[in-house]
């Protein structure tokens, strides 16, 4: 694949390098004239010295025919800018963008650039993961395909516990895709019997978290509203 | 009519002035406090004496552009001095806010004759300065018949 990098900032050179060892061609663009020289020295012909935003500066890189442009510069809307004219103008089949502040992620969904990277999104996913007494945990959202994944771990006193799945009344679309007991997962079925201390699974409909918290985790209303309102 | 100014330079303080003058109501968006003289400067009376509104903000913030009055305005004048602000904010007001009339100053020509193609209303003044100054060069010569002006018609 051809892949051009725009930035060469700690996440843009590392990613060339780690896509210059998988065989990828790799062109990065750095605007810096101190820290082009720095990369330079490393990368050499792989990387140009411009402003990214600038087009004929991603002509010259030869974004006509890239396979993907990574849009990893410390401004947003450079980013958008990038990833727009990538897409729209030199219909660039894949491009990845990053939202350096987690506010602006909106102006990004509303032009249409997607996917997009957020560090501060990314570890507040993880604290969220590692906080204990979390009733339910977001792994993913699918936001195109309007269903998310969720992790929710089953109280002793659940309305759930020692039930069958087909027996629980769930949300339609809601399906209880792993179980994690006893340190060991299972792809579970209609009679499968959830038991208090379970890890489960489920995918659903974003907005049914409530009403799925309440067979596994009931009283953990605020966490899933919460959730609800942030995937929205 | 309600004139949103977002970027208050030399450019877009001189416009919030000429429109208010006009009789249109006027806000302005700048990051920096300190713009605000820019619009007090060779008026009779303060900005706000005149009815101009001020907002200190972020372009790129929702909450600013909400503050400066974007739900309301009929016209959004993106004049800040980031070519790519000025394109982000003047999509914002399009698409997020419908705002009817959305103008976007764009200092590189390339990436505004662009956008202009895409349907955004770009005012780009190094175009207006190369075409002045090409043309200022051809009237400066013309008759003497210099082969290098004549291929330039």
């Amino acid at each position: 694949m051809y892949i051009v990098i725009a930035g060469a900032g700690k996440v843009g050179w590392n990613l060339a390098r780690e896509l210059k060892e998988n065989e990828h061609e790799v062109t990065v663009i750095e605007s810096n004239r101190d820290r082009y020289m720095t990369v330079e020295e490393e990368l050499e012909h792989n990387i140009h010295y411009g402003d990214a935003s600038e087009l004929w500066v991603l002509e010259r890189a030869g974004i006509v025919r890239a396979d993907m442009v990574v849009a990893v510069t410390g401004d947003d809307e450079d980013n958008i800018l990038i990833s727009q004219v990538a897409k729209e103008k030199y219909l660039v089949e894949h491009t990845i963008a990053r939202v350096n502040n987690p506010r602006n992620a909106d102006h990004f969904e509303l032009l249409g650039i997607r996917p997009v990277v957020s560090a501060t999104d990314l570890i507040l996913g993880l604290i969220e993961h590692e906080v204990p007494h979390h009733g339910l945990v977001h792994l993913l959202n699918l936001k195109q395909e309007q269903l998310e994944i969720i992790e929710v771990e089953v109280m002793e006193d659940a309305p759930a516990a020692g039930r069958r799945i087909e027996d629980l009344d769930l949300p339609s679309g809601t399906l209880v895709v792993s179980v994690l007991r006893n340190g060991s997962g299972f792809v579970p079925n209609a009679e499968t019997v959830i038991e208090g201390g379970d890890e489960v699974l489920a995918v659903l409909h974003p907005g049914d978290e409530r009403a799925v918290c309440s067979f596994f985790a009931p009283g953990n209303d605020k966490i899933a509203r919460k959730n609800a309102k942030n995937s929205a | 009519m309600f004139v949103l100014i977002v970027g208050s330079g030399r450019v877009g303080s001189t416009v919030a002035k000429r429109m208010i003058s006009a009789g249109h109501d006027v806000s302005v968006l700048d990051e920096s406090p300190e713009a605000h003289a820019r619009l007090d400067y060779g008026l009779d009376e303060s900005w706000e004496e005149l009815g101009g509104r001020f907002t200190v903000g972020t372009a790129m913030e929702i909450d600013a552009l909400i503050e400066a009055g974007i739900e309301q305005a009929d016209v959004v004048i993106c004049s800040t001095d980031g070519d790519n602000t000025n394109i982000v904010v003047a999509q914002i007001a399009q698409k997020r806010f419908n705002v009817p009339k959305v103008l976007a100053r764009v200092l590189d020509p390339y990436r505004a004759e662009w956008y202009k193609e895409q349907g955004l209303e770009t005012v780009c003044p190094t175009q207006s300065a190369i075409e002045m100054l090409t043309e200022g060069v051809i009237a400066g010569t013309s008759g003497t018949g210099d082969p290098l002006m004549e291929e330039t018609r």
